[in-house]
């Protein structure tokens, strides 16, 4: 197993760069919490957890990151940007005919992007078919996040992928749920619980708390998949 | 009391599409190891298990969740194995269709989507059960091949090769069919008769009962088994008169379009058969729902006639 990625190249950018990059998308200075109810996790994912490699983008033995809620997804972009994924410029024509950026991502056009996404509740499934794939050829290692936002586990697939991870014990999966309180309806006794009731381990954390999501995303879960609840400003604060 | 074992070529013979299906697939999962077969329930219970036992890992029951059905194909194919999905035609195609849709075509992926039961092939089941727009559906779909075979050893040829390619494939599986296979390897389209005076494409299990009911007629007479690509060239090569009949097993007019375009810049005129889209609201046999559609020998002759000698 010689795949490493967590040596970081010296074209990578800072935490602190990330609103300059994102700017490039939105050509706003300041950005809501909405706009980025997703980036300190995938900071996190893509800095110490992922090991993924913008030099080897489609390397057999990388992890797995599938952005399920294909909405907002500049902060996405500018965390792929930062690791050397995109270029700073690539960032400029976000969403124009010539891009290969679009307002929902096409994991055909972006090396490093595993999916399309935007309509809800399709990663979750594509998720635990990469995992079994991956069962089933024999490469052990990989692990497949996936990210989910609160108001998209709305769709009743979700529910479907939940159940059946959770049955077989996918213990090479993970999902983390962006809670930032938009579910319509909303999740009385909370998202953890119905991940917990169908066999998965569950950590909530503080979606802006680096330390704590490393943590997280690192907690032992043997023999079954691991939920990971990151809650975030409401998106209605 | 004696029994006696039935030879292979005696259960051959007495296999339709769907149980040659479930006897192939063992032996091509041993075969090949990136493939997989998902399942939501229905067929689970078909699969031989001493046949399927070193492959097993390899077949995926995920419960009756068909949309699931879909992703775990499309996620399997995004680590490279070949996954081979079926169930019924509404349930693999209508209830998960945005799964279809975006879970393999828009990522670019490939998969064998594999139906059984035809348009009624249980009339029992009634409406919910009912398969007759599922190639129509597709046909709103980029990149979809469309198989539709008319007798097990098409299906054998046919699964092979849909499992050997890269691509989407769907391979519809009906009840009923010919009482002889065609060569179907090359997806061209087959002359059955040549004649001067019009054409009639038959597709799948509409073979025999087209020529039938096109006996006393100086037609040609075409089999499909590969409706998507449409071999537009064989069409276009063999015309005489351009009148065209073409007779689907599913919603009537599917291929429409495609027969159109085959003919662009030749005045033509076109009959399309097929299952109508009327809810009838009955059960009863294949036989009543082939009669009540005009799908029979006697009402293709009437609607080919009434439409050849007008």
């Amino acid at each position: 197993m010689v795949y490493m990625t967590t040596a970081l190249s010296c074209s990578q950018l800072p935490y602190s760069q990330l609103p300059t990059l994102m700017t490039r998308m939105t050509g706003d200075e300041k950005h809501g919490p909405s706009a980025t109810s997703t980036l300190d996790v995938l900071w996190v994912l893509y800095h110490d957890i992922l090991r993924v490699d913008a030099a080897h983008p489609d390397h057999p033995d990388r992890d797995r990151f599938l952005l399920s809620k294909g909405h907002g997804p500049m902060a996405y972009y500018a965390v792929l940007a930062a690791h050397g994924f995109l270029t700073p410029a690539d960032l400029d024509g976000f969403g124009s005919f010539d891009s290969t950026l679009g307002f929902h991502p096409d994991g055909t056009l972006v090396p490093g992007v595993e999916i399309g996404s935007g309509s809800l509740g399709h990663g979750l499934g594509l998720a635990v078919g990469s995992a079994l794939g991956l069962r089933l050829t024999g490469r052990r290692t990989p692990r497949v996040v996936v990210l989910v936002g609160d108001a998209e586990l709305d769709e009743g697939s979700n529910a479907e992928a939940i159940q059946f991870a959770g049955r077989v014990g996918l213990d090479r999966l993970t999902t983390v749920v962006i809670d930032n309180d938009s579910a319509g309806l909303g999740w009385p006794g909370g998202i953890a619980a119905r991940f917990a009731v169908e066999g998965w381990s569950t950590v909530d954390v503080d979606g802006r708390d680096h330390d704590a999501l490393r943590r997280a995303f690192t907690v032992e879960h043997p023999e079954r998949p691991l939920a990971v609840v990151a809650h975030v400003e409401s998106k209605s604060a | 009391m004696t029994t006696t074992t039935p030879t292979v070529d005696a259960i051959t013979a007495a296999e339709d599409q769907r149980e040659r299906f479930y006897r192939l697939i063992p032996g091509l999962l041993r075969e090949d190891p990136r493939l997989a077969l998902v399942l939501a329930e229905i067929g689970a219970g078909y699969l031989d298990p001493v046949a399927t036992a070193p492959a097993a890992d390899r077949v995926i029951n995920v419960g009756i969740r068909e949309q699931l059905m879909l992703g775990v194909a499309g996620g399997l194919a995004l680590t490279g194995m070949r996954p081979i999905v079926h169930t019924f035609p509404p349930f693999l195609i209508e209830r998960p269709f945005e799964q279809v849709k975006l879970d393999l075509g828009h990522q670019g992926l490939g998969a064998v989507l594999v139906s059984a039961g035809g348009s009624y092939g249980w009339p029992g089941g009634g409406q919910t059960h009912f398969g007759h727009r599922d190639v129509a559906l597709l046909d709103t779909l980029d990149g979809w091949t469309v198989h539709v075979p008319g007798h097990p050893a098409e299906v054998d040829t046919l699964l092979r090769q849909a499992v050997a390619s890269q691509g989407r494939v769907y391979l519809r599986l009906d009840n009923s069919g010919n009482a002889h296979p065609h060569d179907v390897h090359t997806g061209q389209m087959e002359v059955l008769r040549h004649g001067n005076a019009g054409t009639v494409v038959a597709v799948g299990p509409m073979a025999d009962r087209v020529l039938a009911a096109t006996a006393h007629r100086d037609v040609t007479v075409l089999y499909a088994a590969t409706v998507r690509p449409f071999d537009a060239d064989r069409l276009r090569g063999t015309l005489t008169e351009p009148d065209v009949v073409i007779v689907e097993p599913y919603l009537a007019g599917t291929s429409t379009a495609q027969v159109s375009q085959a003919l662009r810049g030749v005045r033509h005129r076109l009959l399309a058969l097929g299952v109508g889209q009327a809810e009838l609201r009955r059960y009863g046999t294949t036989t009543d729902h082939d009669a009540a559609h005009g799908l029979d020998v006697s009402g293709l002759r009437r609607s080919i006639d009434a439409f050849l000698t007008n």
